[in-house]
């Protein structure tokens, strides 16, 4: 581990007082790269049980890219993500595939499949992951689309609803399988403000009510602050967290100027 | 250090270098005249052009001195200028000159900052470090297709185990769209080419009064190469490139990413069914195609060579053996297999922009073309060898 991360360590063993709490996510040593450039490395933080966890930090600086290391897309340079006690990108392509079972994924564009309706969307999951009957599934798939606030537009395809109903369709796919963590890729990008808020009151309303662990990769500061529990700060110039803790006391103590004049818009 | 005027035309001076009082390293350059982009070649790229006579300064002061018009071209001169000062270790103060140009440089960064901190890639000047990005470049290619052709053969295991997952919903519309809706186009094309394959035909054996060897000609060029080939250069570029364009949106859009991360492979989703499709309709429409072409011909022989129907198709059965349509449709299945694989591999590892889809549709096509032409060459070199 590195001098950085020591120093981060200690700083977030403030922020995460609650020893009792289950550390969900451990990220270790972590080194991501794309064709030997190096995007971060020597990233360590935990991930507690039912907290939203904030991965933040400027355009271009990995945030996206460690989400995709922790879904199973990229595998990572060098380090370790465990979900629990469980390596996973140690673990054999079975056993990554049932832990990837546990996750729910709001990808930035939505990501639905544009070829079937909402509720095919989300049918299409439990198909693969249940023995359940069709019109059970369907009765799922409308339940899932009207928590989102989607009723009545189950049997419309992607390309017919709005950027915000996609992004909630999204979302309604991604709890298909009541899963225990979910991440969000940029949940706000393209939203407007009052989405927005919709969205992360939404994201809120998932955490406190199935006591999901959120993951939300953003750089939208009344999000960060409205729904995050804690967070890491990716830095783009030294390409390593240079801050880990609640953004709150990231605000009021950050580690370095950068995390201040990134949460404030550079007006402090 | 003598005072210097650059001037676009009589009228018009843009600087004016003088050297600063009471300072012999310093000068001041007084800018004037209209800087304004696309009034011609007039604009001087930077201060230090061998032409205007600076010299060893340490200092160069800008100010303003009947400047009537400024705009960008302006500013590019003036940043240029500030740039190579600073490589040069000379101090440029720009107070004097309006505050909007002042604004404009601080906004393009301050000199060396750029280069410092942010990664650099150069264009390849040297052709050895070219050709070894290009050798990586076909490496990652080639381990592309390979991890790709492993993934199929690993997709088609689960198929056959019954455990691959696919929508027979998509199946059926991928099979629609390669085949009722290729009819029209494969129509056309492959009854001209009858009448082509007739005429050339026609000009040459009427000259050893065997025009009756038209329906010989036109059958078995049809049935064995031509109809299969030509059918498939259709699917290439109507199936190949619609399945790289489909896969290719998906994959910019993340819906790829979506299927992986739901545990669905995208290999036997969206792969396998199109693969299906064309290894079953390629076949078809190839047979289709073959009868078209015949029938082309047979009108040509009764137009030009007064040969009836009757006698064409007499003629054509005789030497049209199941043996040679069974032939002709081998090749159909194999050439509808590599239209799907290439459509497919392009759409799977097409990049994240739009541009991408592009290049991945047009490669697909290409590379659909090449690789059927290629497998014409050798299965017609095996059928040669094998005597059939």
């Amino acid at each position: 581990m590195n001098e950085a991360a020591t120093i981060l360590q200690t700083t977030s063993a403030a922020n995460t007082p609650g020893e009792s709490r289950e550390v969900h996510i451990r990220v270790r040593d972590l080194t991501m790269a794309y064709d030997g450039l190096v995007i971060q490395h020597d990233l360590n933080f935990d991930i507690y049980r039912g907290e939203v966890f904030i991965v933040m930090g400027s355009s271009g600086c990995g945030k996206s890219t460690l989400l995709r290391h922790c879904i199973g897309l990229i595998r990572p340079a060098a380090g370790s993500i465990f979900y629990e006690k469980m390596d996973f990108w140690g673990s054999t392509e079975k056993e990554r595939q049932q832990m990837m079972r546990r996750f729910g994924i709001l990808y930035q564009s939505g990501a639905l499949w544009s070829s079937m309706t909402l509720s095919e969307n989300i049918a299409t999951v439990l198909e693969r992951y249940t023995r359940l009957s069709k019109s059970e599934i369907k009765d799922i798939a409308y339940l899932k689309l009207s928590l989102v606030g989607l009723s009545g537009f189950e049997e419309f395809y992607p390309s017919d609803i709005s950027g915000g109903m996609r992004k909630r369709a999204g979302l309604a796919r991604a709890m298909a399988l009541d899963p225990e963590i979910l991440f969000f890729d940029e949940p706000s990008a393209g939203l407007d403000p009052i989405s927005s808020r919709n969205l992360d009151d939404l994201i809120l309303e998932i955490k406190e009510s199935m006591g999901t662990t959120i993951v939300v990769v953003t750089h939208e500061l009344p999000s960060i602050f409205a729904i995050g529990d804690n967070s890491v700060f990716l830095d783009a110039n030294t390409k390593t967290m240079i801050g880990y803790g609640s953004p709150k006391e990231l605000l009021e103590n950050p580690p370095q100027p950068i995390i201040r004049e990134f949460l404030t818009r550079g007006e402090q | 250090m003598q005072h210097f005027h650059f001037h676009r035309s009589e009228q018009e001076t843009l600087f004016k270098i003088s050297p600063s009082s009471g300072d012999g390293d310093a000068v001041t350059v007084s800018l004037g005249g209209e800087w304004r982009m696309g009034s011609g070649s007039g604009h001087p790229a930077t201060l230090f052009d061998p032409k205007h006579p600076i010299g060893d300064v340490r200092s160069i002061t800008f100010s303003q001195d009947g400047l009537a018009f400024w705009d960008s071209s302006l500013v590019s001169f003036l940043k240029r200028t500030r740039d190579e000062a600073h490589e040069k270790n000379i101090a440029i103060d720009i107070s004097q000159l309006p505050l909007g140009i002042q604004k404009l440089l601080a906004l393009s960064g301050s000199a060396g900052k750029t280069d410092a901190e942010m990664p650099v890639y150069k264009k390849h000047s040297s052709i050895l470090l070219a050709l070894g990005f290009s050798s990586l470049r076909w490496t990652h290619t080639f381990e592309d297709t390979l991890e790709f052709i492993g993934e199929l053969m690993k997709s088609f295991g689960r198929f056959f185990r019954g455990k691959a997952h696919f929508r027979m919903v998509d199946l059926l519309q991928i099979l629609r769209d390669c085949s009722a809706n290729s009819v029209p186009i494969v129509t056309l094309i492959s009854f001209l080419f009858g009448i082509i394959l007739a005429f050339i035909g026609a000009a040459q054996l009427k000259m050893f009064g065997a025009e009756i060897y038209v329906a010989d000609l036109v059958g078995i060029a049809m049935a064995r190469e031509m109809g299969p080939m030509m059918t498939a250069i259709i699917l290439a570029g109507r199936c190949g490139a619609a399945f790289a364009a489909q896969i290719g949106t998906m994959t910019v859009n993340e819906e790829v990413d979506a299927l992986k991360t739901t545990g669905i492979s995208p290999m036997d989703f969206l792969v396998l069914p199109r693969i299906f499709s064309l290894a079953v309709m390629t076949p078809l429409l190839s047979l289709y195609a073959i009868f078209m072409g015949i029938l082309g011909g047979a009108i040509i022989a009764q137009l030009m060579l007064g040969i009836s129907f009757l006698q064409f198709v007499t003629e054509a059965k005789m030497i049209l053996t199941p043996m040679q349509f069974g032939l002709g449709l081998i090749k159909s299945f194999i050439y509808g297999i590599l239209i799907a694989y290439a459509g497919c591999l392009h759409g799977i590892h097409c990049g994240k922009s739009a541009q991408s889809v592009g290049v991945a549709t047009t490669s697909a096509v290409v590379v659909g073309i090449i690789t059927v032409v290629m497998a014409a060459a050798v299965t017609t070199y095996i059928y040669n060898v094998l005597g059939v």
